[in-house]
């Protein structure tokens, strides 16, 4: 137990350290942008004349030379102030919470049911290696693979959406419904096609990974000797193959979430529909410094708790290397 | 321990009457390679194998590294791999068996003690492997019939919740065996299992297949080491290049040597240490490049022009059987 805070401890201190190098990454980035916050706030109007543009910058102070307002929004954040969006005009973290949780949804749907589906598509594409059903759903994966997440997103769009009228084209409730109005069916149909997509791009790894997985195991020698003991293919299949294949497979699962966070940013964009995707790319393109560098710290801290889980988890699941730790 | 063995075999080991339990006829395992990508080629690496096992007896099966012996076991079972190919014929009791039937009785009439312990599965814990065995009853009584099992090997009570990992050599081996017995099967097929073992452990290991034997059951025991064999086998069959050259009495394996007839037999306990450590000229012929006639024609010091061109065939000598023309 004692190995095990350790083993936090000592993340969490990296974790810190890849913060603070991100962040300056991040606001180096953003200062070299030629995206003007002022310009992109107040539009292209010439009714704000250049006086006014002068009290903005200062009112937001980017008068100040950059180091020093690095300096200032980290000792805020270090008090817990995150500062206000540009864009929003709202502090950063209520913008976020609620980006957030919309995304949380549409990021778990895909989530669960790409690790479902995928692993038991690859069982069974590794169960029956070389045969018809293998080769379609390997063939599958491969044409997924290198298949952009936004293309998908587009192709879905054309085909449920405008073809076939089944499901909404984008956004996240149904347009000129007041927010009381909206039902949780209609958020659920919003939620469907974005989550599709992100599902079936987020497949591909898992499917492959798996089917390697099982192909490695039923060749394996404790498999041929469960077959010289007469188990059936079920029973090596119940017995062995799940037990051995999915620890890994939740594994990488969970250290998916940075493809995850990624497919949900274009995709999001491509259903315009109003997660944490879709306002990182808007806190970009309109230079909001405060909301884009919260939004690193709150994904940088998403995809690490995806990587330690599946640390932890390979500390608990695996008995040989739970020993090793604990020793 | 040791004599007292010999002694008690030697009371059982009356010629080898009634049918054999098992039997393998002109068995041969080739498997189909690709030369260069294009040619398909057939390795032939197991040829013209006779075997016969009896109820209470042991058979070891006795071959250098190389000799193919290893995937005798597996071939037997029929758990080679898809590129392999099998011929000849096995019989258990008067029924031919067919890739089928042999499928329906492994596990249950004719178990594998495989090697080592990476035929465990690394995940589950070692008694749930080892109840697996017991068929028909409550799990609670699959779990005391395994410890009581697992008592008979000295193993104790808290090993049915380690993971294959936590087991040294020895306690892997007798995992393994208290699975074949508790599976309750007539024939008995060990691959390998002394190595690495120390005096004691593998003094209990080969006093166990005798007890196995004792108890009627047929045993294979397919080794490398001849003085293990000595010790426990009943008769002894010399394998080389994928095939028996010689099935003899284990007794003929001590002395002098002059109960054995084929001249490699005779070779094989010329080389052991406790004799004259003499090595033997040459190699033996790799699975690509058997020679047309006689396997051990390279090597042997009473061939003639025959030995050359035609493949002897197995002939009883002296209560055993030899590939040799001129062995008497």
């Amino acid at each position: 137990m004692k190995r095990i805070s350790v083993f936090i401890g000592k993340k969490l201190c990296k974790l810190l350290l890849l913060m603070l190098v991100v962040e300056v990454i991040t606001f180096a980035l953003m200062e070299a942008s030629p995206i003007d916050p002022v310009t992109a706030y107040v539009g292209a109007s010439t009714a704000i004349g250049a006086e006014q543009r002068e009290l903005i910058a200062e009112k937001w102070g980017l008068n100040q030379p950059p180091a020093s307002r690095f300096m200032s929004w980290l000792s805020n954040i270090l008090k817990g102030d995150w500062g206000d969006s540009m864009i929003y005009r709202r502090p950063v973290m209520d913008v976020i919470r609620q980006k957030f949780l919309s995304s949380l949804a549409l990021m778990a749907a895909a989530w669960l049911l790409s690790g479902i589906l995928g692993f038991f598509l690859g069982v069974l594409s590794g169960y029956k290696e070389h045969s018809i059903i293998d080769r379609l759903i390997s063939g599958y994966c491969h044409v997924l693979i290198s298949t952009p997440a936004f293309w998908l997103g587009i192709l879905f769009i054309i085909v449920f959406s405008v073809k076939l009228h089944w499901l909404p084209v984008g956004l996240s409730v149904p347009i000129g419904v007041l927010q009381s109005e909206v039902s949780f069916a209609d958020k659920v149909r919003h939620l469907i096609l974005p989550a599709l997509t992100l599902t079936f791009t987020g497949i591909a790894s898992i499917c492959l990974h798996t089917r390697e997985k099982t192909i490695e195991v039923l060749r394996s020698d404790y498999v041929i000797y469960a077959r010289a003991r007469g188990e059936s293919g079920r029973s090596i299949l119940h017995n062995h193959v799940y037990r051995n294949v999915l620890p890994p497979a939740v594994t990488l699962q969970f250290l998916s979430f940075s493809e995850l966070f990624g497919g949900a940013v274009f995709v999001e964009q491509v259903f315009s529909y109003p997660g944490l995707g879709y306002t990182t790319v808007q806190a970009g393109l309109r230079s909001d410094m405060p909301l884009l560098m919260g939004i690193t710290v709150i994904s940088l801290i998403f995809v690490f708790s995806g990587n330690l889980i599946a640390d932890l988890l390979y500390l608990v699941i695996d008995p040989r290397i739970r020993e090793r730790r604990t020793e | 321990m040791y004599t007292a063995d010999m002694e008690t075999r030697q009371k059982k080991s009356s010629p080898e009457d009634g049918m054999p339990v098992f039997q393998v006829m002109n068995f041969g395992v080739s498997f189909s390679q690709y030369e260069n990508g294009i040619n398909r080629k057939e390795l032939h690496v197991i040829t013209d194998l006779d075997i016969e096992l009896y109820e209470g007896k042991i058979l070891a099966v006795v071959g250098s590294s190389g000799s193919g012996k290893s995937l005798l076991a597996h071939a037997i079972m029929g758990i080679l791999p898809g590129n392999a190919t099998i011929y000849g014929k096995m019989f258990y009791r008067h029924e031919e068996l067919t890739r089928a039937s042999i499928a329906r009785i492994r596990g249950k009439k004719i178990c594998l003690i495989p090697q080592s312990v990476n035929y465990l599965d690394p995940l589950e814990k070692v008694g749930s492997q080892i109840s697996r065995a017991i068929n028909g009853v409550p799990k609670a009584e699959k779990k005391r019939r395994a410890i009581e099992m697992m008592a008979r090997y000295s193993l104790d009570p808290q090993v049915y919740d380690y993971y294959p990992h936590q087991l040294s050599g020895g306690m892997a081996r007798k995992v393994l065996l208290s699975i074949a017995l508790l599976s309750d099967c007539e024939i008995l097929i060990a691959d390998e299992p002394t190595p690495g073992l120390d005096e004691p452990s593998l003094a209990e290991v080969l006093q166990d297949f005798r007890l196995a034997a004792d108890e009627g059951k047929a045993v294979l025991m397919i080794t490398h080491d001849i003085q293990a064999a000595v010790r426990i086998a009943d008769r002894i069959a010399v394998f080389y290049a994928g095939s028996t050259l010689e099935v003899a009495d284990a007794k003929a394996f001590s002395g002098d040597g002059s109960q054995l007839c084929h001249p490699y037999s005779k070779a094989l306990l010329q080389a052991m240490p406790q004799q004259d450590f003499l090595p033997l000229d040459g190699v033996q012929p790799m699975p690509g490049d058997l020679p047309e006639g006689c396997l051990f024609y390279e090597r042997c010091p009473i061939r003639c022009e025959d030995c050359r061109c035609s493949r002897p065939q197995s002939r009883p000598v002296r209560g055993g059987k030899v590939r040799c023309f001129y062995a008497a």
